[in-house]
């Protein structure tokens, strides 16, 4: 086992894709490794302007409770996706697409925010990267 | 040796660690990373990466809601 953390996105909710990506942060500061494996509806975060566009799992209240959310996180000065984002590449993190899920969504790598994406792949490509990792989550 | 000040007063999880493990990251071997913040967790979680990092925790002091963490590499 190595040190390193393995999670699956497949939600595309806000505060779901919030908890990956701050587990994952988290695991690399405190110098472990991290992939985040995007699938499903979480896939469509990938897409250019996606990251923070998706709904609350619960009380989303056609956006009105995700407009209460994303306030009081401004106040409580919780960082922006964009920002969790770029340090998780900083720090070494690895992105990695869902082939199949983007045929399922009819997307093109260029409908994808390319610069992130270390990797696109199926299956297998996950299991290779969780095999060796003593954390996994799907969110 | 170079001494690095990090001042995230008012962030909250996770940002202290993730800028902790920034610093520590452009920080040449021997140099010395000062920390001060407020989120209380991070009290305890920074020292706690920095063991796990095989960090030198240097200092570690609470002044009113303020904490000052010092790390050397």
């Amino acid at each position: 086992m190595s040190e390193k953390t393995t999670i699956i996105v497949h939600s595309g909710d806000l505060d779901k894709i919030y908890s990956a990506l701050i587990v994952a942060n988290g695991s690399l500061a405190m110098g472990m490794e991290a992939s985040l494996y995007f699938t499903f509806w979480g896939l469509l975060r990938l897409k250019k302007g996606g990251l923070d566009q998706g709904p609350l799992s619960k009380m989303h209240m056609l956006g009105l409770g995700k407009l209460m959310i994303k306030n009081r996180m401004k106040k409580a000065n919780v960082a922006s996706l964009d920002k969790l984002i770029a340090d998780f590449r900083e720090l070494g993190g690895k992105i990695i697409a869902c082939e199949m899920t983007m045929e399922i969504m009819g997307l093109k790598r260029a409908d994808l925010n390319e610069g992130i994406i270390d990797d696109y792949g199926a299956v297998g490509t996950y299991i290779q990267e969780a095999r060796d990792s003593s954390i996994t989550l799907f969110i | 040796m170079a001494e690095i000040k990090v001042d995230v007063r008012g962030q909250t999880c996770p940002v202290p660690l993730v800028e902790m493990r920034k610093a520590l990251r452009k920080a040449e071997q021997g140099d010395v990373i000062e920390m001060i913040g407020t989120h209380p967790a991070s009290k305890k979680e920074i020292p706690m990466a920095a063991n796990a990092l095989s960090v030198k925790i240097i200092s570690d002091e609470q002044i009113g809601n303020e904490w000052k963490i010092r790390l050397q590499k």
